[in-house]
């Protein structure tokens, strides 16, 4: 039901930003987003996902040269009252001075929608969104979970074309933010609407995206499915982004890499005198010492309850941080053995140090 | 023992300044209903002042509210509008407007009063009308309405608002209409009451722009205490603490009503 | 309409009537202070002339008294009333504000209340040592008026600014050995400073410009604002009261902007 896809086909071209007082805020930047889509857009604060946002809402103009195209048809002047979209705050933005029903009915009497349509159309919403019973409360009665859903439901009552969400979930505190989560995610699949979601929490991004886009520095670094950028990622920022990853840098001949602890084989690699490649810790098996490709000797075990974090010294030319199931009995000072996969191993381009 | 000592100490002083702002006040309500203040209260309690100041200021009372209300009326219709915009721009251009319309806090009522009559003193009709006073007062109460207007604006991200009803496909004065004006209900509540105390208050600059057809409550006020007998200018006097008082308590409650949010 | 020419035409109802009926006049008042027999040269007579310095002088003084004493009244007061509960507090409280909206000219009957010839005191030490004591019509009177007109407003800036101190300081400075003498030298005073300078810089800029209170019990003081009024209206001198007024608004303008600078918050003098 979700391939359907609802909405309109996004397309922005050379979307660049330079605010009055000369900072860059986002590199020109082109980007394509199908009907129906999910595309996130993750990045630490300052990486400008929050600016490309803005743009394709119509808060903020792009300079001079950029274009936003909904469905093919140039936006880019159009003020965001005119864009038909739905967009969630970070902070809400929910009116104080209205209660619940006329929040989520507000965009529908913009509209002149009847009365009697927009209650029930507001009846739907509040049933979809899990508020039932809350209609008539005033919002400082409400709490955040409650406000992100009204938000929601606000947003999405007008039946937007696109809809925009500004790290909708980080005002709310973890447990919280875990449960919504998933409840946003069959919210977006039942909708299918094309959507644009920016966070800066990998978890969200995962779980959420069709697509991800990671920004850094006011620029892309990666497009790719969450599967994609997390196996393969392009660089070594993106890699350390997603995910927990060990960074190792050593030489490769003939498709080996040749660390301290071992000869391990990877899949790619012509011969290199400095390669550097990714290991992600849930990807390193802990055998019995002398029967893995590395040996090494633990550092620290920290125990996490589903599983416990080693750090593994010797076996590479720094500490390897490994994941490993929380039934295995290891001691500080251990030598162990561990084993990858060749295909676990991940050529990053190598670049300076920043 | 010595802290006994500081906090009687200290509760007597406060007690005498309480006192000092008080007891003439006091004194000025008693005086209004008394048969002769020279005789004291003994000699009998009267409304007989108060009628003969209704009889002979009435007007003057009228007037005051009338400018008041039309104080308010403009400072509503150009303040609250101009708090927004000034908002919403932001920047140095903001700033200046701002520093610009406080000055008249800043600048003497008597100075602003010779300011307008050297300017439009010669603008008969003008000139002899209330509107005259009118100007002088929206000029000097502005910079509270404006003020008030903005501090909530501060505290209530009017910004994300606006930007959120815009999603919502609102126009601007939509948006200013259904959700800026409410969302800045209590300071344009708060401007309000300051605006119309100063306006029935107000002697500096009033004295100056009245003519003798355009007298406010202060300048019948200052009329009496020049030429009435004591007993008649307190029972003007009591007059305007009963129309005073009530605002001030407003102003109060709503105060209070903020802090406890 | 687009956002941005709506903000504009929001802000057009305000720019017209500024414009109208405050810079203009403005404009024409500082023009007008040049239009004497003296030129500009009429805007250094509030210097040069010994009648106007000595008026200066004695306004400068006034307020700078009127400022010092009413900076002690209220702060003894306001740190009392924000530090301690006890019944009654609260109407103390009120009783002490509630002066706050009262015009100038109001002001001036109380101090002849007090102490005019009907007065309070005047009237008590006719009792205790046979002599009227009369004073609401000299400097004196001025003096206590501009005290009744400030207190109100300075204590509630105390009170505000004593509750927002952290006790934290304090009990961190008693931990360290202080006495309750060095706490209230080295720690609470200093807190203060900002609404020390901020409400200060209110009293002294009102006692400058006031002229109601001045205006009610004027016969004999010299005072600037009552100076310009009487230049304007008795000896119809246009352009030297023009001229004083100018002299006077940029006083009391500086002063503010000064202390705004210095405190950091917004200063405003009071009618």
């Amino acid at each position: 039901m979700s391939t359907a896809g609802h909405g309109a086909a996004v397309r922005i071209e050379a979307c660049g930003k330079t605010f009055a007082d000369g900072t860059r805020a986002l590199d020109p930047a082109t980007l394509d987003i199908a009907r129906g889509e999910t595309l996130v857009l993750l990045g630490p604060s300052g990486c400008g996902k929050t600016t490309m946002l803005r743009i394709i809402a119509g808060l903020e103009l792009p300079d001079v040269g950029g274009k936003v195209l909904f469905d093919g048809k140039d936006m880019t002047s159009v003020p965001i009252e005119r864009r038909n979209v739905g967009m969630v705050f970070q902070s809400y933005a929910l009116f104080p001075n209205m209660t619940v029903a006329d929040n989520i009915a507000y965009g529908l009497k913009i509209r002149g929608v009847a009365r009697g349509e927009r209650a029930a159309r507001v009846a739907e919403l509040v049933a979809l969104t899990n508020i039932t019973g809350l209609e008539n409360r005033r919002i400082d009665q409400l709490s955040g979970g409650q406000r992100q859903r009204v938000a929601l439901a606000r947003a999405v009552a007008i039946r937007p074309g696109i809809l925009l969400l500004d790290e909708p979930l980080t005002a709310l505190d973890a447990a919280l933010r875990d449960r919504l989560r998933s409840e946003l995610n069959r919210l977006l699949r039942a909708l299918g609407i094309t959507t644009i979601y920016v966070t800066h929490d990998q978890a969200e991004a995962m779980e959420l995206g069709d697509r991800i886009v990671v920004m850094r520095k006011g620029a892309i670094a990666q497009i790719g499915t969450p599967r994609e950028v997390y196996f393969a990622p392009k660089d070594r920022f993106v890699a350390e982004f997603i995910g927990a990853a060990n960074i190792v840098e050593a030489p490769v001949e003939n498709g080996v890499l040749i660390l301290p602890g071992g000869r391990l084989p990877i899949e790619c690699g012509a011969t290199t005198a400095n390669a550097t490649v990714m290991i992600r810790p849930e990807t390193i098996r802990v055998t019995e010492a002398g029967e893995g490709i590395l040996s090494g000797i633990v550092d620290s075990v920290s125990f996490i309850g589903d599983r416990q974090r080693l750090v593994v010294s010797d076996a590479s030319s720094k500490p390897l941080n490994v994941d490993a199931p929380n039934t295995i009995q290891a001691r500080i000072g251990d030598r162990i053995g561990l084993s990858i996969a060749p295909d676990a191993v991940r050529l990053l381009p190598s670049e300076p140090r920043d | 023992m010595r802290d006994r000592l500081i906090f009687t100490g200290q509760f007597i002083f406060t007690l005498l300044v309480a006192a000092f702002l008080v007891v003439p006040a006091g004194l000025s309500i008693s005086a209004g209903v008394t048969v002769n203040y020279f005789r004291g209260i003994q000699s009998g309690v009267t409304l007989q002042w108060v009628a003969q100041v209704w009889e002979l200021y009435a007007g003057t009372i009228l007037l005051s509210f009338v400018i008041a209300f039309a104080t308010l009326a403009v400072t509503l219709l150009a303040g609250v509008p101009a708090a927004y915009a000034l908002h919403a721009r932001g920047g140095r251009l903001a700033r200046i407007v701002e520093e610009i319309i406080t000055l008249p806090l800043a600048i003497p009522g008597l100075a602003i009063a010779l300011a307008l009559l050297l300017a439009y003193g010669s603008f008969g009709d003008f000139r002899r009308s209330w509107l005259f006073i009118l100007v002088g007062h929206v000029i000097f109460t502005m910079p509270f309405m404006v003020r008030s207007v903005m501090a909530v604006f501060a505290t209530v991200d009017i910004k994300t608002l606006d930007e959120g009803a815009a999603s919502l496909g609102a126009s601007p004065w939509r948006r200013f209409r259904d959700v800026i004006v409410p969302n800045a209900l209590p300071g344009i509540l708060a401007g309000a009451l300051m605006v119309v105390t100063l306006s029935l208050g107000e002697f500096n600059l009033t004295w100056m722009l009245h003519t003798p057809l355009t007298k406010t409550l202060p300048i019948g006020l200052a009329d009496s205490y020049a030429s009435m007998r004591l007993e008649v200018a307190s029972a003007y006097t009591l007059i305007f603490f009963v129309m005073i008082i009530p605002l001030l308590v407003a102003m109060q409650l709503l105060a209070d009503r903020d802090h406890k949010r | 309409m687009s956002q941005k020419s709506f903000v504009w035409f929001c802000l057009l109802p305000l720019a017209v009537v500024t414009t109208a009926f405050f810079l203009l006049p403005m404009a024409r008042l500082v023009v007008a202070g040049a239009e004497g027999p003296h030129g500009l040269a009429g805007y250094l007579a509030i210097l040069t002339e010994a009648r106007y310095r000595a008026t200066l002088i004695n306004t400068v003084l006034l307020a700078a008294a009127t400022t010092v004493v009413t900076l002690i009244v209220a702060t003894i007061a306001g740190m009392f009333l924000q530090r301690h509960r006890f019944p009654g507090r609260a109407v103390l409280i009120a009783m002490l504000t509630f002066p706050l909206a009262f015009p100038g000219v109001v002001v001036g009957f109380m101090i002849i209340l007090l102490a005019g010839r009907q007065g309070l005191i005047g009237d008590l030490s006719n009792r205790i040592f046979g002599e009227k004591f009369v004073f609401a019509y000299s400097i004196y009177g001025l003096f206590l008026g501009y005290l009744y007109f400030s207190i109100p407003r300075v204590i509630l800036t105390i009170m505000a600014a004593v509750q927002k101190l952290d006790v934290g300081l304090e009990e961190a400075a008693r931990s360290l050995g202080a006495s309750p003498w060095a706490v209230q030298r080295d720690v609470v005073l200093p807190a203060l400073a900002p609404a020390f300078v901020a409400s200060g810089a209110i009293a002294f800029a009102t006692a400058m410009g006031a002229f109601g209170t001045a205006f009610t019990l004027a016969t004999n003081i010299d005072v600037l604002p009552m100076l310009i009024y009487t230049e304007f209206t008795l000896a119809a001198n246009f352009a030297t009261s023009a001229a004083l007024s100018v002299g006077l608004g940029l006083i009391t303008w500086l002063i503010l902007a000064l202390a705004r600078s210095f405190s950091g918050s917004a200063v405003a003098a009071a009618g």
